[in-house]
């Protein structure tokens, strides 16, 4: 698992400077950009643990078509090129703070789970295949499958209300 | 499982053969591109009763080579108000998702005898690469393609290639759901993800050993009609061309560009559009699969490659024949047929295939689940045309109210 390391150390490090850049940069499409840059090394690390469809529905789903719509929105709104000044929040500081939270959360939950177990021993040192993702979507995790699937049908049509009453 | 080549470890011979196939895939592609962008001009030239080029080479077939040089030879412009990083990365950005995703068409290999070829004394496929997930790697780079388009429009600083773009972005993803829904449909029978395996599925004869076993009859041809619909607008070639309306947008999102960057954004277009024939012909038209004879060379390695040119010309003609003959879509009739035609029949159909294999594995009646499947879609249909009247009715309404 050398090679991996190395590789995930590199993609790791470019992955950092992308999301600083992301709330650092003048430019929003710069910002949405760089996100991509972000989500492509999450991509990445996904591929390099074998997890091969997780990965490729990664670039499927955030850069093909969550930030696309992100771009689409912004082209549509403010498509200034160059420097843009009044890009700064406020509220940064409060958001800093949740993301912090939700960091020591997911970190929480991630070492709590996995403890020290490596990915060989997870996985059997095998690529995944999508027949296990499927399984274990539609038997062990069917009812928060169910849920998260409730929740973004609920989200979709409130999105199209609030958009209709302008 | 896997390409029989790196089943044994990786030496020497392997890397070479790999280096091969990438070299061979990269020119059959720019070759098979090249002859594609005479293809379309010759054809459409005999269909509007012109010559075409018939200068450069015999019957002109070196026409697009000399285009290239000379657009090459130009000279580079980069517009003043342009974002000089964006703009040089555009064409990058949409001419590599092209090529990769050429990556995973099998071009050969006799699918009834396991699908591989001889080479070196070495079995391996006769595609480039064979990802367990190959059919979401081809819609991934599709993806991914859409920023080249997008990125060219809005960094050329400049109002008609903006609106170019923006056009690009809500056409491709619109459709790409039903690119996608279509799609399920072949993934649903034959039960793989890998280019691979669904053409190895779809060899060998089917009803009556008449009928070829092709995902065009076992899916019962709507899938196959919605999957060319939907990828020639994905394509952005005409009936569906409205990012580069020439009348309303001057060029579209490339107007800015020159030289050879100009010529890479062409290149990605038609890279894209026999990349998309020869994924019709995978997952629809069994590939490479058809009759073979012979003895061992022709068998393996002349017949599979010979079928799998065929069909890929008759698809390219049938783009260039749309092109040809059909006019522009209004751009509310390309959002009517996207989102209200084609995605629903999609779906619909991906559920119905699902309805049928469950009801056959399960040994229901067969009687009573027709008429349970018919029920439903009578349901479906018309709960779907009372939403959209009532959405044309509330969307009148409010005209009248602005009005």
């Amino acid at each position: 698992m050398v090679a991996q390391n190395i590789f995930f150390g590199i993609i790791a490090f470019v992955m950092v400077v992308a999301a600083l850049r992301v709330v650092t940069t003048k430019n929003i499409v710069h910002a949405a950009l760089y996100l991509v840059i972000v989500l492509a090394g999450v991509a990445a690390q996904f591929i390099l643990t074998g997890a091969e469809f997780v990965g490729v529905t990664q670039i499927l789903v955030y850069i093909g078509a969550v930030v696309v719509l992100f771009l689409f929105g912004i082209m549509l709104t403010r498509a200034r090129i160059g420097r843009e000044v009044e890009v700064d929040n406020e509220k940064r500081w409060l958001a800093g703070l949740v993301a912090l939270v939700l960091f020591a959360v997911m970190s929480f939950a991630l070492v709590d789970a996995f403890e020290d177990s490596r990915i060989e021993s997870v996985s059997g040192g095998t690529p995944q295949l999508t027949s296990e993702v499927s399984d274990a979507i539609f038997k062990d995790y069917l009812i928060p499958f169910e849920a998260a699937s409730f929740l973004l049908l609920a989200a979709l049509i409130g999105a199209i209300v609030v958009a209709r009453r302008e | 499982m896997g390409d029989p080549l790196y089943a044994g470890g990786i030496g020497l011979t392997v890397v070479l053969v790999t280096l091969l196939k990438v070299l061979v895939t990269f020119v059959l592609l720019l070759v098979a591109t090249m002859f594609m962008v005479w293809f379309e001009r010759k054809i459409v030239a005999d269909m509007q009763h012109r010559i075409g080029p018939n200068r450069a080479g015999p019957w002109g077939l070196l026409q697009t080579l000399a285009d290239g040089t000379k657009l090459f030879f130009k000279e580079d412009l980069l517009p003043d108000r342009a974002d000089r990083i964006v703009f040089r990365l555009a064409p990058v950005l949409a001419v590599v998702p092209a090529f990769l995703a050429f990556a995973i068409v099998p071009i050969g290999g006799n699918f009834a005898e396991g699908g591989t070829v001889s080479m070196f004394g070495r079995e391996t496929f006769l595609q480039l690469a064979d990802p367990p997930v190959g059919v979401l790697f081809f819609l991934a780079m599709s993806g991914i393609g859409v920023y080249g388009v997008m990125l060219a429009g809005w960094s050329s600083g400049s109002k008609y290639p903006l609106l170019g773009g923006v056009r690009a972005t809500a056409q491709i993803v619109s459709y790409e759901a039903a690119l996608g829904l279509s799609l399920a449909s072949v993934i649903l029978v034959n039960g793989t993800l890998s280019t691979h395996q669904i053409v190895a599925e779809q060899a060998g004869a089917g009803f009556g050993g008449i009928i070829p076993n092709w995902n065009l009859v076992v899916t019962g041809v709507v899938p196959a009609i919605i999957f060319l619909i939907a990828g020639t607008a994905e394509l952005n070639r005409p009936p569906f061309d409205l990012v580069e309306a020439e009348q309303e947008l001057v060029g579209g999102f490339n107007t800015e560009y020159s030289s050879i960057r100009f010529a890479l954004f062409f290149l990605a277009e038609f890279m894209n559009t026999v990349t998309m024939s020869a994924l019709v012909v995978t997952l629809f038209l069994g590939g490479p699969s058809g009759p073979v004879w012979g003895p061992e060379p022709v068998r393996t390695w002349f017949f599979p490659i010979f079928w799998f040119l065929l069909k890929l010309v008759v698809f390219l003609f049938v783009f260039v024949w749309f092109r040809g003959t059909l006019p522009r879509l209004r751009y509310d009739q390309l959002m009517d047929l996207g989102w209200k035609a084609l995605i629903p029949l999609a779906l619909g159909w991906f559920l119905l295939l699902g309805a049928v294999r469950v009801a056959r594995n399960e040994g229901w009646n067969l009687v009573v689940t027709f008429g349970a499947i018919t029920v439903v879609v009578v349901v479906a249909v018309t709960l779907l045309n009372l939403s959209l009247r009532a959405a044309q009715r509330q969307r009148l309404a409010d005209a009248e109210v602005n009005a």
